[in-house]
Parts: structure tokens; sequence; C-alpha cells
């Protein structure tokens, strides 16, 4: 058993002021490679393998075709950014991968959705254990009103009996990987709501961690906060993505260069273009994503 | 053309509604006052321990209220305890686990017309569903069916007759509607963003109801429940159809003991002949206010007690 003070070594740095030296990674460096390691540890470097595997894939609100036909994979322990007016359908292919849009009666989908070849969309699939394994974290940070600790206790607490000594060690595992630990290790019953808006989002991104998810889904999550709030944030994406699989929805196109190794362009329910960031904001094939990541349009 | 508004018009507008307003706050508060003096003046005379610990008496002076502040105590703990459960679960049924269908909105009209009724119209549902049972254990004094000792704690006969348990009862239909709407105004007062959060770690609709919603909503749901208590204590009308007795000398022992209720005992001494009673009513008005006032001292000291930690 082990107790709160027994420091597991953490792969992240817990300090995002040094990470800020190894740079954001810039939209022409190794794209298609890794996000930089900020410790040294090691990322494969093998090619990614797919982790969700998208094929003919439709969805409805009623009769209105929220998306059309999408044909994508979204490979493993990589970001995937996708990019496109508000209303293309972004976020709702988001929801549709951690089933959130269960929901919402009217929403329904067609075609392949699988993760690891689980398929996502079957009604006997458990959504509570797809959810486990598929994290997320949403546009405004949703702190509950409860204590920094209970925050990020929540999740595992639901699935699991700790005893405390394990729970506290989960927490601050935690809350180091979201790079928060240092600014709330010494107010961990204070509210979360008493954190700053930068802090919260950081603090929503333990959360979903703390229940150990394979995947962690980002819809616009720097929207809310301000400048350098959203900096650390995506220093947090680049170190978290030699573990998770990250797919984040985002306005911001340098956001989507900086972060992602792979760009989805969506418009109108639509996926235009799929690659490599890189060629995507580079030498896209695409005219309307050209135009799109250009800023001639949208 | 547009003619200018002449500045000194505005200005008397604004002071001449001010004015209204003001005298109309005023009256309501005057007329509260000068309801509160003269049942003070008449009230605190008689107002002393024997007042409160004496049973009925045909003298005034020997009278007390023991009884119906006994009476009215059980009655509304039955009456809290069967529409805090039923009408805090009504309203989480309604908000977080119904979807919005024709029968939900069905029963949500409902509930809302309900809050409407009279309340003397669910005394005469209580006397009929709780005192009789519809007939279906005989009619009369005798009980159809008996269990336990009637001088103990623990007995119970059907039908309920004119006791403790019925006239609970019968309260809690009366507020029941209320404890629904409130609880349901507080939990509609968390935001959804909250539900997604929780979902989205995977708990399920139980888990965020009990783990995150509730305690969230629990200062709304208390103020609601005990503003709605705080209703049940002053309740006479529904009472007096089930049955509820106008002299007694003893306390409640059971549920199934008759009873008299603070609102009642008043409106019996308020109609007496004799001057000495109206006293005594005026003193158990002051008992009542007391009751009410410490009630929703309670509602208020934990609404403050549970938000504190997070704000």
């Amino acid at each position: 058993m082990m107790t709160s003070e027994s420091k597991r070594p953490s792969p992240m740095n817990p300090d995002t002021g040094t990470q800020a030296s190894s740079g954001a990674k810039s939209a022409t460096q190794g794209v298609g490679g890794l996000p930089t390691p900020v410790v040294g540890h090691a990322a494969a470097s093998a090619p990614a393998k797919t982790a969700i595997n998208v094929r003919r894939f439709s969805s409805w609100y009623g009769s209105f075709q929220a998306l059309k036909n999408l044909e994508l994979d979204i490979p493993a322990q990589r970001v995937t950014a996708f990019i496109g007016p508000s209303g293309c359908g972004k976020s709702t292919f988001l929801r549709w991968i951690n089933r959130m849009n269960d929901t919402i009666p009217s929403a329904r989908a067609e075609g392949t959705l699988e993760l690891h070849g689980i398929d996502l969309l079957s009604k006997s699939l458990d959504v509570v254990e797809l959810r486990r394994n598929v994290g997320m974290v949403f546009q405004k940070p949703n702190p509950f009103p409860k204590s920094i600790y209970d925050n990020v206790a929540f999740g595992p607490r639901l699935h699991k009996h700790y005893t405390r000594a394990e729970l506290d060690q989960l927490v601050e595992q935690s809350l180091r990987q979201a790079s928060i630990w240092n600014e709330v290790k010494d107010r961990l019953d204070a509210s979360a709501l008493s954190l700053s808006g930068g802090q919260q989002q950081r603090l929503c991104i333990a959360r979903a961690i703390a229940v150990g998810p394979e995947v962690l889904l980002m819809d616009e999550p720097c929207s809310a906060l301000d400048p350098k709030s959203t900096l650390a944030i995506e220093e947090l994406i680049e170190t978290l993505a030699d573990r998770y699989t990250i797919v984040i929805v985002t306005h911001n196109m340098q956001q989507a260069a900086r972060v992602s190794d792979q760009t989805a362009f969506f418009y109108e329910g639509s996926l235009v273009e799929v690659g490599d960031t890189e060629k995507i904001f580079t030498t896209p094939r695409n005219k309307q994503t050209e135009d799109y990541v250009t800023g001639r349009f949208g | 053309m547009a003619k200018p508004r002449s500045a000194a018009s505005r200005l008397l507008q604004n002071r001449s509604f001010l004015w209204l307003c003001l005298i109309a706050t005023n009256l309501a508060v005057l007329a509260l006052g000068i309801l509160l003096i003269s049942i003070l003046w008449q009230g605190l005379g008689t107002l002393d321990w024997d007042f409160l610990t004496n049973a009925a008496s045909r003298k005034p002076e020997n009278a007390g209220i023991v009884v119906p502040l006994w009476g009215s105590v059980w009655v509304c703990a039955i009456c809290g305890l069967a529409a805090l459960p039923l009408g805090v679960g009504t309203a989480i049924y309604l908000e977080e686990f119904a979807r919005r269908t024709r029968f939900t909105r069905f029963i949500q009209t409902n509930i809302l017309n309900l809050a409407g009724v009279p309340s003397i119209v669910y005394g005469i549902l209580g006397l009929t569903a709780f005192a009789r049972m519809f007939g279906v254990f005989g009619v009369g004094a005798d009980a159809g069916v008996e269990i336990g000792d009637p001088d103990g704690l623990f007995y119970l006969r059907l039908p309920f007759g004119s006791s403790v348990l019925a006239g609970g009862l019968t309260l809690m239909l009366v507020i029941l509607p209320i404890v629904i709407i409130s609880t349901q105004e507080a939990l509609r007062a968390i935001p959804p963003s909250l539900r997604s959060g929780a979902l989205a770690l995977g708990a399920t609709t139980w888990q965020t109801v009990w783990g995150m919603t509730l305690p969230a909503a629990v200062p709304g749901i208390m103020t609601g429940s005990i503003l709605a208590m705080s209703r049940a204590i002053g309740e006479s009308a529904p009472l007096l159809v089930v049955g509820s007795a106008l002299f007694l000398l003893a306390t409640p022992n059971n549920i199934m003991s008759d009873f008299s209720v603070l609102p009642l005992q008043i409106f019996n001494w308020a109609q007496r002949p004799q001057a000495g009673f109206h006293d005594l009513a005026a003193s158990a008005i002051i008992v009542q206010l007391i009751v009410l006032l410490a009630f929703n001292g309670v509602a208020v000291f934990i609404r403050q007690k549970l938000q504190k930690p997070l704000l």
C-alpha cells in the first residue's frame, strides 16, 4: 500500500515553465513524426497504429444530416485536429466517439465507427466502459462544485473501490500529468471553482485522465481561455500525446498547426480533406482546404 | 418630428412612482405590524409554562396547548417523512431520468395544476383514501384490521380513521406538488455541463444524480421543502375534514392516536364566546409564529451551511 507521499516517477514534467523552452511544435517541424518528448520518456517511434477507424459514417439529428460519409483513420498516440467552420459537424463527430450523443433522443448514426475493432455504434455497447476508456474535455471548463481532490477522485470512485492511499496517489499522479499539481498541491480541499479558468481546464483534463482512458477527446478546450492558459494547455497536449490518442476540435488554425500530427478539415458535414498536419497547412490538395487554412473564408 | 421630453416631467414621474411603491410596501408592513402588536398585546399575558404544558380545559385559566402542539409535531413529522422522499424522488425522475414524452408532459402539467388546488379538496381526498379507505375495511368506528397494542407505540389499524397518520398523509398530499416543483427548480439550476462532465467520465445516470447533481441541489431542495413544511404546519382546513379533534386531553402516543393541531385549536378558541379563550387564541398564535420562524430559520441555516464550503 502506497501513501500519498510515495511519489512515483512521473513521465511528465509537472512544471509547465520548463516546457516552454522546448517550444511549441511548429507546423513545419517533423509532421507525422512525434511530439517533442519533454522529459526523456521514449515515445514509440514506430508508425502509428490506427486507434479509431471510420468508414462511410453518417449521422442525423432527426431529419437533418449532420455528417456525411466520413472516411477517416485516427492514429493511436497521436494528436488529430478537427478544423472547419462552426456547424460543420466536428463536435457532433467527437460526441459520437464517446457516445455523448446518446443524451440527444433525435441523434442517430450509420456506418462504421470502431475503436480497435470494437463497434462503437452497437446498441449493446457498454457506454459506461466506453466513456471510461474515451475521456472528454469540454469547451467551457466544467469542474464539479466540489473540492479539487474530489473532482479528480470522482471518476475513479465511479468505477472501483479504492483505499484512501490508492486514491491519494491516483489524484496526485493525475494532477501531475495535467501539469497542475504544483499549483494546487497545498489546497486540494479548496473548491475547484476557486481556480482560474485555465487551471480549471487543466483540472478537467486531470479528471479525465484519472479514470485511465486511452483516448482523450477535446472539444475546443482553449476557446474560453486567455492566451497564456491556452499555451499551457497546448504544451500539456504535447506531453500527453505520447500516452494518449488525442482528438481535438479547434477553431484556431494556429493551434491545429502547433499541436496536431494529423488534421481533418470538415465542411458542412463532410470531411473535405484529411492528412498530415504539415501537408494540410502547406500543400493541401483541395482548394477549399487551402482557402480555409489561409483564412480566405470561414 | 419627435418632441423632446421635459426633464421636469420625467423626474416627477420617477418620483411619484417611487412614492407609489413605498406606499404599497408600507401598507403590507403596516398591516403585519398591527396584527403582530395586537396579538402580542392580547396573548403575551397568558403565554406561560402552564399554557405550554396543560391540556384542553373548559376553563380558560386551566387550558393549554400541549395536545395540539404535539399533534402538530406528529402530523408534520409524518407529513415530512412521507412528502420528502416521494417529492424528491418524483422530481429526480422527471428531471434526470424521464425523456420528454407526452406522458411526462402530462404528469408535469398535472403537478402544476395540483399545486393550485384548494387544500380542503385534499382534505376530502384524505378522508376518503386514508381515514375511511373507501370503506373497504368496513364503515364506522370499528377498525377493520388491527395490528399491535392500541396503547403502545407500535399500533396500526385499517382504515386509519381520524388519526395522526391520516392527517400527516393528507398534509403530504397538500405539500407534495410544492416539494416536487421546488426540487425540480433546484435540479434545473444545476448546469447541464456538469451532468455532461459526469457522464463523460463513465458515470451512470444514477451515479451522476447521487454523486453530483443531488449534492449540488441540496440547498435548493432543503429551502423549498422546509417552506413547504411551513405551509403544512399552518394548514387547518384539510385536517378538519379528516376529523382532527377539537377537545383532547392526551397527546398522541402512536400514529393511530387522535390528534388536534395548533391552527385548529386557534380556530376553536377564537370562536368561543368567553373573552378568556380569545386571549388563549392569541397566545397560541404567538407559539405558532415562533414555530414557523424556527422552521424558516432552519431553512436559511441549512442553506448557508451547505453552500459555504464551495463559495
